[in-house]
């Protein structure tokens, strides 16, 4: 697995209080690892930070999954 | 109890006499203070009067770039923001059939749209540290209505709707919105009134007094502290018995 990978499902386990292997590939924060909203506004938040990248919110509305989270990373980063 | 030590405070309209004298009660429960307004004089006068932990963040409310960019400002000042007080307001009153569009807009602008905007930016902080205290100051009137006052009424009605809906969006993360609403206080807002007025306004007081900005800073004071913190989306109205809402 990535780096990318690893540090954006550490900040998932962390955040959610999941189990690490709960964090798939195709893991919906919301359906899958019981995030709410406010959850994945903050998610995006600590990614933002973590990478030092800027995650518009039209952007982060479409960061409905793990795989999503990651793929985007990579590509902004 | 309502000890502020180690908290960092944005108040806005500091410059005015409630502003002034909330800031003055956060500053001596212990905190630290982000003086903002329109005026940089009276906040230098202040913060030189409060000594330490004092700093003087002038913005003008009425420019939404200098808003966004205040709460940043403050965070660099004090290294934190963990209480937001929005106090300042402007009045344009007129009679609602001579009501103009800019009266309208000026009014919303910084007593609605500003607070909305350093909510927002305030929030960030606050949701990481789990802990955060919103007081905005609201009126009497946003509750009554008050002829001459449509915008001001609208402005400060919206910010009580404003500060329910975000209050239950952030419960969860231990920060609280709450609204202070003054009634009848002695200020250079209220000076403007004509004794006429005064008068007439008084009889609807049963204290039969105005109140001061010290009773409207002990309210911030206790909704800023720790105690507080099972309240949240409420309004404290503070106007001598003027209106039982």
């Amino acid at each position: 697995m990535s780096d990318i990978a690893d540090r954006v499902k550490k900040i998932v386990v962390e955040h959610l209080g999941v189990e690490e292997d709960k964090v798939t590939e195709n893991a919906s924060f919301i359906d899958d690892l019981g995030a709410d909203s406010l959850d994945t506004v903050e998610l995006v938040m600590a990614f933002e930070e973590e990478f030092g990248i800027e995650i518009p919110d039209d952007a982060a509305e479409t960061i409905q999954t793990f795989g999503d989270a990651v793929k985007f990373i990579q590509e902004a980063s | 109890m309502f000890d502020l030590s180690g908290k960092c405070a944005l108040v806005t309209g500091a410059s005015g006499g409630i502003g002034g004298e909330i800031a003055r009660a956060l500053h001596a429960q212990g905190a630290t203070v982000a003086l903002s307004g329109t005026r940089e004089d009276p906040l230098k006068v202040l913060a030189a009067d409060l000594g330490e932990r004092a700093h003087v963040l002038p913005c003008d409310l009425s420019d939404p770039a200098a808003v966004d960019a205040l709460p940043g400002r403050a965070v660099e000042a004090m290294g934190g923001l963990d209480i937001l007080v929005n106090n300042a307001g402007i009045t344009r009153d007129t009679l609602f059939m001579r009501l103009k569009d800019d009266d309208w807009q000026a009014v919303i602008d910084v007593n609605l749209t500003a607070a909305m905007r350093l909510c927002r930016g305030a929030l960030r902080g606050m949701m990481k540290a789990r802990w955060g205290r919103i007081v905005n100051i609201t009126s009497v009137v946003g509750t009554t209505g008050n002829p001459g006052q449509a915008n001001y009424c609208a402005a400060k009605a919206g910010l009580v709707g404003m500060s329910k809906s975000l209050a239950q969006e952030v419960a969860a993360r231990g920060i609280t919105v709450n609204c202070v609403a003054p009634g009848f206080i002695e200020t250079a807002m209220t000076d403007k009134l004509t004794e006429e007025q005064k008068a007439g306004i008084l009889g609807a007081v049963p204290m039969a007094a105005m109140g001061t900005p010290a009773d409207i800073a002990a309210a911030v004071v206790y909704l800023a502290s720790a105690e507080a913190g099972y309240v949240t989306g409420a309004t404290l109205h503070v106007n001598g018995g003027m209106a039982m809402v």
